[in-house]
């Protein structure tokens, strides 16, 4: 055990679904504008993972009005309201940077059959 | 100067938690205390005020007999680590008193002393950010070295405080005016916003920040009564002070 854990444990979330690189997942994400709160979703395709403990991130890449767009969550930030894991996507690789430099249906994932 | 409180700590490593806003904070969690007051230097006797406190246990053993005869004659445990803090109105202060990371509230300013890890010898480059020569076009064997370090017939010497290599690190350095990000009493954990000098593991000096506003002297209340041998306060009644004007830079 790191001597830091005692400190981390109290932050660390319980309530986000496993999901892992190639899955799409919708990121309900608190919004504070002015002092009204309001909930926004992102909805794309987990690109990486890192870190653990405290410090893990994942980042969710969608395409935007033909633009790509990437969002690096802490997945234990509070300002994430949910996460939904809507498909799981079948990919051989950790970290998917290869879909940055694909467009149209070659930059999808194909889904994990069960 | 002009100390109010301070306590001795073991810095257990960094970490991050999140604030009221969301934000991400860097933190190092300090293991603070439990310490306990062995003596109070007064004026009169010491020439000085301060207050001496020991911090951790050992091995009764470990030390020598003059460390443990003054230690006992607090009746505080066999501890390694000595600090003095340069307190003006020792009235909250008893032989005795321990303090612990409660002294220090969530938003208070501290300055934080230890002993940097040592770097070694270190080169130019490492040790004051030079930014050393080009890799190419002719450079031999020169691509981390200095430079110049003066002119020729006139002064004809390198003057004093040049920088060049060196050891560097494992020097005692103070951090000025970090942030208490949350104080846990009941674990004794102190979480002081940014970086503190040392490795892991190694013993830190907090104390209120030098040239942060004023604080209060700690109320040690019940247990300043409990304590085993208290030693009269002096009659003074000034408020301490630690206003910018006051405070020197730094504990050292």
């Amino acid at each position: 055990m790191n001597a830091t854990d005692l400190v981390d444990r109290a932050h660390l979330r319980t309530d986000i679904p496993d999901f892992a690189p190639g899955d799409t997942l919708k990121v309900h994400v608190r919004v504070v504008e002015g002092n009204r709160e309001r909930v926004q979703v992102f909805q794309g395709v987990v690109i990486r993972i890192k870190g653990s403990g405290v410090r893990e991130t994942f980042t969710v890449r969608k395409v935007s009005f033909s633009v790509g767009v990437e969002r690096t969550f802490p997945v234990h930030s509070p300002i994430i309201a949910k996460v939904e894991v809507v498909t799981r996507g079948d990919v051989r690789r950790a970290k998917l940077y290869y879909l940055r430099d694909r467009v149209g249906k070659a930059a999808k994932v194909r889904e994990k059959r069960v | 100067m002009a100390a109010v409180k301070g306590i001795l700590g073991r810095k257990l490593g960094m970490t991050q938690v999140w604030d009221a806003e969301n934000r991400v904070v860097p933190v190092t969690v300090i293991e603070a205390g439990p310490c306990r007051v062995v003596q109070l230097k007064t004026p009169e006797r010491d020439g000085y005020s301060a207050v001496q406190i020991a911090f951790g246990t050992v091995k009764e053993r470990r030390l020598s007999k003059p460390e443990l005869g003054h230690l006992q004659k607090s009746g505080a445990a066999p501890s390694k680590h000595l600090a003095e803090i340069r307190v003006d109105d020792l009235s909250a202060y008893a032989v005795g008193t321990v303090i612990s990371a409660d002294v220090f509230a969530t938003g208070e300013r501290v300055d934080v002393t230890a002993v940097s890890k040592g770097k070694g010898f270190s080169g130019v480059m490492v040790r004051h950010n030079f930014k050393g020569q080009g890799a190419s076009h002719g450079n031999h064997k020169k691509h981390r070295a200095p430079g110049s370090i003066g002119a020729c017939a006139t002064p004809a010497r390198v003057f004093k405080g040049m920088r060049m290599a060196g050891q560097y690190g494992n020097v005692r350095t103070t951090t000025l005016n970090l942030e208490v990000v949350e104080g846990d009493a009941e674990r004794g954990l102190l979480l002081v916003k940014g970086s503190v000098p040392g490795p892991n593991g190694g013993v830190v000096f907090i104390r209120n920040a030098a040239k942060g506003p004023a604080v209060a002297a700690p109320d040690f209340g019940a247990r300043a009564a409990a304590a085993p041998d208290p030693v009269e306060p002096e009659a003074t009644d000034d408020v301490v002070e630690a206003t910018v004007g006051d405070a020197e830079g730094g504990a050292e």
